[in-house]
Order: C-alpha cells, then structure tokens, then sequence
C-alpha cells in the first residue's frame, strides 16, 4: 500500500474560503480580496467538480459509440472467446462452430448422421485397396477475395498445417496420409523446422481441380477428417500479402484480423471485440449462397451459464449449449431442453504404477462399488446414461464390451448393486486387505476444481466408504495443475472426461495404448496394443468392430480406467430454429439453420404430440415470418425436421 | 508541487519494476504451462509452439526479453537472423525464381523478433491463449469498456450515496435517518452480485425494463453500473453523514444560521464544503475499488471489459496477458492515489503536499 503523507495545518485560516473574516461584510459571491489572492485554485474549485462528475458520462457515451452495431438476424452463445480463426493450429468447441460457419473443408458433414458430404470437393473416388483418394474440387468455389479456389489451395494449406513450425496441435489428425507424420516429427532439433521436404508427402495437386491423397494404410473415417475444421483450407494470398503489409510479426496476428481475412464458407467475419462477440456476416461468394438463411450471426462469448440462460430466457440468444446444473430439473419439463446422447464418457483415471492400484481386483472392486445411478439420478440429473464400458452410448452396430457386473439398470438395481459391492468387498479380502490383512489403503480422488466434479467425487468416496470400509479423500487442483499432476502420474484415482473427435470406438480405445501420450494411468498391455493395431488395418468392417470390442474387453477386464456415465447434450434451443438436427458430436453447421414461421412452428410441434405430453410450450421470441434461405421460401423440411426429438434417454 | 510529482514518479517506476519483476518469476513458476491441455501433445509440437512464444529459453533471458526491446535469439548468437532455412518442395521450387535451390529461407517462428519490443516499449507480446490477438489489442478493446462501465458506476455511488448521505444528516434521527442507514448498511454488508442479482430478477425479469446482460447500447450500461456502484454508494452515505454531521455542529454553520441564512444556502455553500472532504479522499481508493473490482459483475452481465481477462489469463497461464493486466492495474491504483493527493490540496487548502 502507498501511504499518503500530509501536513494538516491546524492554523484557521481565512483561505478557507467559506470563514468570513474579520472586519469585512458579509456577503454574496466571492471576495475580490481571495479572488486576487488565489483566483486559479478556486478557478479549480469550481470548474473541477462539474468536469470530475461529467468526464464519467463522456468516457462512457465514448466508449458506447465505438460499439452500437445493429442487431443480428440470429444470435447463439458460443460460451467463451475462441483462441484463434486460424484453422491449423485451432483445438476447442467454440472455435470449431466459428470456422465451421466461415470455411468449408473438402467434404462437409451431414448435420445428422455426420456422414460425408460434397463440400469443396463435388465429388471423390477412393481406389480398390482404400490407399488413394482423388479429389474433384468443385469449379464455383470462391475465396472471399474472389480468387477461385483450386486443389493447390489445399496442397498449400495441408502442407502448412503439417509444417512444424506451423505447430499444429491437431497435425496428427492428418498422420493418416504417407509420409506426414514423418515430415511433421522430422526437424531440426535447434530450430524446430522440417528436414523433410515436402514432396515426401501424399498430398499433390494433380491439376487445378484434382486434388489426390495418398494414404499409409486404409482409413475408415478419412472422409470425416476432411470435414474436420483443422483440414480446412486457408488462402495463400492472404498470409503472403500480410506478410508484405506488416513486417516484423504483427502479419502473424493481423491476417486473421476480420478486415484481413479471406474466407471460403457460407459466413464471413464481419467484426470482432475480444470476448464480447464474433459478427458473421453472409457470404455472397459462397458457392451454394441460396441455400444460407442469415444476413448475420452474432456468437456471444458469454462465459457464464446463468448469464448466457438469461439472455436466452430475454429472447437475446437463440441458442446455449449449456445451463446451469442447478436449474436442469425445471428446463426439462420445457420443450426447448431435451438432452440428447453426446459421444463423451465420464471415468476415473487409476495409477496402476502406485500400489495398492497395481492389482486389478482392487480397481475391479473400486469399479463395482461405484453407485453409477445415484450419481446420474442425483447430481447430474440431465439424464446421463451409467456406464460400464468406455466407448460411450450411440456407436452404431458396434457391440460394446462392458465390464463384469450384476449391477441391472432396467431390474432391480438395488439389489443387483448390492450383489456387486458384497462381490468387490470379497475381493479386496482376497487381495489381503481388510481385517486380518494389510490395513485398507487411504485413497486420494483428484479433480479439477468444480462443483459438478466434488459432488460426483463425493458420492464416488461415500460409496468407496459404505462398501469396502475404505477412506477416501477428495483432493482438488486447480485446472492446469490438475493436468500436470495427471500426466505426471502424480495422483491414485483422477477425474477425467473424453469426447470423441469422430464417431468410431478408435478415438477412444487408441488412447490406452501402452506408453500414448493420453494414457496417463501407467497401464499397457501387449494382447490390447495388437488388437487396436489389427483394427486400424482391418478394412471389414465387422471385423474391425469385433477387433474393437475384444480390445475394450480387456480395458473393462482390467479396469486402469472407470467409467462412470456417458455423456448427454444441454442445449437450450429456441423451438423456432430449424436446420438444426442434433448429432452424436452436437457439432452444429451454420450454414443450414434458419428461422421457422409461426406457421411452420406450429405444424412442427403438430408432428410431434407424444413429446409435447411432457414438455411444456414455451414462447419462441424471434421473427413471426421466420427466416428463409433464398433457395426455400417456406418450409425447408417438408417431412418434418430431421431434428430427432425424442432421445431415448428420458421419456 | 513539482517535486511532490518527480518523487511520485520515481516511486511509480520503482513499483512497476517491482510488480512486473515479481509477478514475472511468479506467473511462470506456478505449475502448469499455457499449452497444457487435456490431450497431449506431440513432443515435436510442443517444442515448437513453446518455441515461438521462448518458452525454451532459460527465465532470465525470457524476463530480459520481456522487459526490453533487445533481440536475443539464438539462431546467431547475440543476435537474430529473424529467418531459418526449411527444404522446398516441387510446388515452392516451381514457384521459385531459381528452381535448383533446394531450401528456402523462412520467416523465424519465434515471436517477438521484431515487432514485440517489450514491456519498455510499451509493447506487452501477443496472447499465449488468445492468439489473434496482442495482449495490447486486448486491453486497448476492454479497458474503455472497463472505464464507461466503472464511470458510470461512479456516478451512481456519488449520485446515491451523496444524496442518502446529506438526507440521512438533516433527518438526523427520524425514521428516514435510520432506514437511509439499514439501506447503507446492508450495501456495504451484501457483495456486488448479490445485489446484481436482485437487479436482474426484479428490473430485467419483472419489469422487463432493462436487458440482463450484454454490452452495445446505453440501456447495457445502466444495470451492471448500477450494481458496481451500489456498495461504494452505501459506503460514501456513511461517510457523508458523518462528515456532515460533524459540519453541522461548528461555528461558522452556526454563523451562518444565526445570520439568517436560509437552510437550503447554509448546506450547499457552506456545509457541503467541509462535509465532503472525507468523501473526496474516499474517492481514490473507490475509484481503483471500481475499476480493479468489476470483474465479477463484468461476468455476471457479459461485459467485455478487462475485468474477466484478470482472472482468465491467470487459470490459462496465458502469462503475457496476465502481465499486461496487472501492470495496468499496477498504473491506474498508483496514479489515481497519487491524482487523489493533488484534488485533496485543491478542495482543502488546508493540506500541503509534503515537500521534503
């Protein structure tokens, strides 16, 4: 603190100013004689106050006028600021919606079924051994700066995305194609560039609409990954002409500034203020224009989940992808909140390098005691599904392992749940622990600091408590540290969530390859290692799910990981908006919502009777004549929405 | 007066050196790294990315770097060639004017080799997290938000407090006297949410008079403000009563009264005066209180101002930004102190600024 240091005259002076002196009348208005005497400081006197209290109101209508925007035709929360437009080096949810809505990659994804989709490319071919893809780029593609866009557009952009001096976090998502996962990890150690040269590569341009993609080994889900934002293209111009513009680094930052940027998607960037909104403004350009309902869209970056409902119950947001915990049992009675399955699973970390966690008969016994029900009946409460194997709910025509229980959701799972804790109570006394043996082991749940984590915690620690007599402590970190302590193996049983990039069990079950980087429980097994390598070559499919399911297995027989529940959605969804089917992912694409009309409105809610049983009609603030693409002046859907309503989680 | 300034000055340098040294070696020390995250990254990925932020560097020579425009990559020494040599591939050599050369020169992807010049400069780097953006970008966007919405905060805790103050002494003793104080209590009792809180359950839901959050027009400003400024109001009626009180029982308000006077003239050219002065040495640390204490109501109403990035840069380990936002705040607490020792020699003549 700064200490302020005074002298107080203890004098009674006459330059007070309001102490009439001696000898003179009183009278109105200042004295000549203190006017002569020290006319500037009163001067300040008076002019200060008026200025002081009116400088505030100046300041703020300032401020105010840099910011008046006129409203926008739709406006969603997208929960936080995005770190960056650029799509190679981007990781997060936010960011994916932004990009999704301003590029377009060389497939789009179907927005229910995530299936590919024409997008940049009009059309593929993949040879017989699966190994070689050959892009047609569409001829009317244009980048916003009216270059057409062509196939070097994405040798460019993928050679820049692999670069590691780009340094990508995501660059391994494109390691599927020969050579870039070598020309990626190849540097040199003192600077960090490629020794590799390009060339290496399978990605040419074979002409200026052929774009041919060669990979090291089939990959089933290849054409989802080229409709994943990190594969966007981005344009060459733009970097080299900032480049030009602004020497020094200030190009690093300001080609992606929204006067700079050059763009290829339905949307483009219209303005910016950092955590306050994105402006998307349509793209006329954009190949496949009629089909784009908006003018503009406004993504909040409101980071607060009771402010961003707020807003929605204001009628100022359209959309939120997530409400607070607290307010979950009465948004459900609401038709504008049904959860729906999300392809994420909720699960314990176990070290298995810290004793007593090395013997699989204690996690197994920690795995059966866990009271899955309560925790999604009482805490969670959106209708999270308990889970018991790690791929989570929704894979399609893939047969999951689970792990060996009696725990029975749709019987009576009291019982069978006891069943199971009397089983897990045997088997920690056959490990020696307990009476007679060694003293039970005191055991540390780490989480990273948040309410919906310590209550889950808790009950997982009561449960460890009543069943096997254990204790169990609750130890929080804060975010970062948490993250260093569980990739450290620095903990005994750790909080952790994983949602899925793609929907295939790979995206989960490669995780617990022995010694892979998001391992983080010391566990590896060889017979585990073999059979997620066979799946990754297997082209049948069946096989390759079979392959899957005997690796899951062995994950659930041994149990380095817990899982808990599997995911659901939480959007608040305003009943007007259309285009917006949910998907496994909850990946949602600008480019197709739109307003519906009170007409519509009221035909769509008319298809759907037995939903609106439960759920109560609540106000859809917006236009009364919704919002249309050109292209489909009424009624986009006219079999009804494929936004499936009715999730089989809650009915 | 002007020597007061210097040594204020010199002061200031001194402390900014301390926080901005302290906080350095603090920020990057706690555990944790701006690019952990929940999914690993490739090693050969996350040299780079810490590459060109110098996360490899030793800490002094990160620090020396923050704080000067001095060049300290390694690539040569001393000394930057600000460019690295990458292999070309056919597409580049085609483009190339000597299609035989087999690299090309690239530009260093370490930053701050040029542009980023270092706290001396004025230049605070880019955004570890934010990455569109400098850490002077940011805070040039948030901080007049930050300002309008504490001015007006101001305003109102002036605009109440003064006025619940100088009601609460004329009264002195009736009913309005003691519900003015219960009211004053209780704001300095309830922190700013909860009042936030009410505000937006009963002018935002109930009346539907005011939107609950956001930023943009006039009417975003009046809620958020309104609660930001309420403690410091109930704060400012109590020392406005008392100040008044205490003004009301010297000679020359007596004076003024005997000679007729009417009450209305008596408080506003002489009471006012004197009764305000604890008030006006209240207003600097209130004024810092606001600016520095908006945080929780900038998330409460989406504001975007520089309250949330104080907080956020922290929990990210985004270390340039966190830097940047506490030497701001470090500037505007040590000048607005310092601004508030001038107005209080201006208004009371009977304090002299120690000149030593």
């Amino acid at each position: 603190m700064l200490t302020r240091r005074k002298r107080i005259s203890t004098r009674p002076t006459a330059a007070l100013g309001f102490a009439p002196s001696a000898g003179t009348p009183p009278r109105r208005g200042p004295r000549p004689g203190s006017e002569s005497r020290r006319g500037g400081a009163s001067l300040v006197r008076t002019v200060l106050p008026p200025v002081l209290l009116a400088l505030p109101l100046v300041l703020a209508a300032w401020s105010l006028s840099k910011s008046q925007l006129p409203p926008a035709d739709f406006t969603f929360n997208n929960g936080t600021e995005v770190a960056t437009l650029d799509p190679a080096v981007v990781t997060g949810v936010p960011e994916g919606r932004i990009l999704r809505a301003i590029f377009e990659g060389l497939t789009v994804k179907d927005p229910e079924t995530l299936a590919a989709l024409p997008g940049m490319a009009e059309s593929w071919t993949i040879s017989d051994d699966g190994l070689v893809y050959t892009f047609k780029i569409r001829e009317n593609a244009f980048w916003t700066n009216g270059d057409q866009l062509t196939a070097h557009d994405f040798v460019f952009s993928w050679e820049r995305f692999l670069n590691p001096l780009t340094a990508a976090e995501y660059a391994y998502q494109l390691w599927y194609v020969k050579g870039a996962k070598a020309y990626t990890t190849t540097v040199d150690p003192n600077t960090g560039a490629p020794t590799l040269s390009f060339d290496t590569v399978g990605i040419r341009a074979a002409d200026d609409f052929t774009l041919e993609v060669v990979l090291e080994k089939p990959t089933e889900f290849f054409l989802q990954l080229t409709g994943f934002y990190p594969m966007f293209p981005v344009n060459e111009r733009n970097i080299a002409e900032a480049m030009e513009k602004y020497p020094g680094d200030a190009w690093k930052l300001e080609w992606l500034k929204p006067e700079n940027i050059v763009t290829n998607g339905p949307y483009k960037v219209g303005f910016r203020r950092v955590n306050d909104r994105i402006r998307l403004e349509k793209n006329e350009l954009y190949w496949d224009a009629d089909a784009v309902a908006f003018q503009s869209i406004d993504a909040l970056a409101v980071e607060n989940y009771t402010t961003g409902l707020n807003l929605y119950l204001q009628g100022d947001a359209y959309w939120l992808d997530v409400v607070p915990t607290m307010l979950v049992p009465r948004l459900l009675e609401r038709e504008d909140y049904s959860p729906m399955p999300y392809f994420g699973t909720y699960f314990y970390r176990v070290n298995v390098t810290r004793e007593p966690f090395d013997d699989p008969r204690i996690r197994r016994a920690l795995a059966l005691t866990i009271d899955r029900k309560r925790i999604t009946e009482k805490i969670t409460k959106s209708g999270q599904i308990p889970w018991y194997s790690f791929v989570p709910y929704g894979m399609d025509g893939y047969e999951y392992a689970e792990m060996e229980r009696k725990a029975d959701l749709d019987g009576n799972y009291d019982v069978t749940f006891a069943d199971d804790c009397r089983e897990a109570a045997a088997l920690m006394k056959e490990a020696g622990y307990g009476a007679g043996g060694k003293p039970l082991p005191t055991i540390e749940i780490l989480y990273n600091t948040s309410e919906a984590h310590r209550d889950i915690a808790e009950v997982v620690a009561d449960s460890w408590q009543r069943n096997l007599g254990l204790t169990a402590k609750l130890a929080n970190q804060e975010w970062k540290v948490y993250l260093g302590s569980q990739t450290n193996l620095d903990y005994d049983v750790s909080r952790s969530a994983w949602i899925g990039d793609y929907i295939d069990p790979n995206t989960f079950l490669d995780l617990f390859l022995d010694g892979g980087e998001n391992n983080k429980t010391g566990w590896g097994n060889a017979r585990y290692d073999e059979l997620i390598y066979a799946a990754k070559k297997e082209r049948d499919p069946a096989q390759r799910f079979e392959y899957f399911r005997e690796a899951e297995a062995i994950l659930m027989d041994e149990l380095p990981v817990i899982p808990i529940y599997s995911y659901v959605t939480q959007n608040m969804l305003n009943p007007r908006v259309g285009g917006f089917p949910g998907n496994l992912l909850n990946e949602q694409f600008p480019k197709w919502w739109y307003l519906r009309s009170d007409e519509e409105l009221d035909a769509y809610r008319a298809t759907q009777p037995e939903y609106y049983e439960t759920n109560a009609v609540v106000d859809a603030p917006g236009p009364k004549g919704g919002i249309y693409p050109p292209s489909a002046p009424r009624g986009r859907f006219p079999d009804g929405d494929p936004r499936q309503r009715l999730s089989p989680l809650h009915d | 007066m002007l020597a007061f300034l210097l040594r204020r000055l010199l002061w200031g340098a001194l402390t900014l050196w301390a926080v901005v040294t302290l906080s350095f070696f603090l920020m990057r020390n706690v555990p944790g790294g701006p690019f952990d995250g929940e999914r690993e990254i490739d090693p050969v990925i996350k040299a780079n990315i810490e590459r060109q932020y110098h996360l490899d560097w030793p800490q002094w020579k990160q620090y020396v770097q923050y704080i000067g425009p001095f060049n300290l990559d390694e690539t040569s020494g001393i000394f930057s060639t600000k460019t690295i040599e990458e292999p070309v591939s056919a597409r580049e050599a085609a483009a190339n004017d000597d299609p035989s050369a087999t690299t090309r020169t690239v530009p260093n992807a370490r930053y701050r080799t040029d542009l980023f010049g270092g706290v001396l400069a004025f230049d605070f780097g880019p955004s570890f997290k934010l990455k569109d953006f400098s850490v002077n970008d940011i805070i040039g966007q948030s901080l007049p938000i930050s300002v309008a919405l504490g001015s007006i905060g101001l305003l109102w805790a002036l605009l109440l407090g003064l006025t619940a103050g100088v009601a609460s002494a004329l009264r002195r003793g009736t009913g309005w006297d003691l519900s003015l104080r219960l009211v004053a209590t209780m704001g300095i009792a309830l922190p700013n949410f909860v009042i936030a809180g009410f505000l937006i359950m009963w002018i935002a839901f109930n009346v539907e008079a005011l939107p609950v959050a956001g930023w943009g027009a006039p009417r975003h400003i009046l809620l958020p403000s309104l609660a930001l400024g309420a403690p410091f109001a109930a704060y400012i009626a109590r020392l406005t009563r008392t100040g008044m009180l205490e003004v009301f029982s010297q000679d020359h308000i007596r004076t003024a009264r005997a000679k007729g006077l009417p009450d209305r003239l008596v408080l506003f050219r002489h009471a006012l005066k004197g009764g305000l002065l604890p008030v006006v040495s209240y207003l600097g640390p209130a004024v810092a209180g606001i600016l520095t204490g908006s945080l929780v109501i900038e998330r409460l109403f989406g504001i975007p101002g520089t309250g949330s990035h104080f907080i956020n840069s922290a929990l990210n380990r985004d270390y340039t930004l966190a830097m940047g936002v506490t030497i701001l705040y470090t500037v505007l607490v040590y000048s607005l102190n310092t601004l508030v020792d001038l107005a209080y020699t201006l208004l009371d003549p009977r304090i002299k600024l120690e000149e030593s």
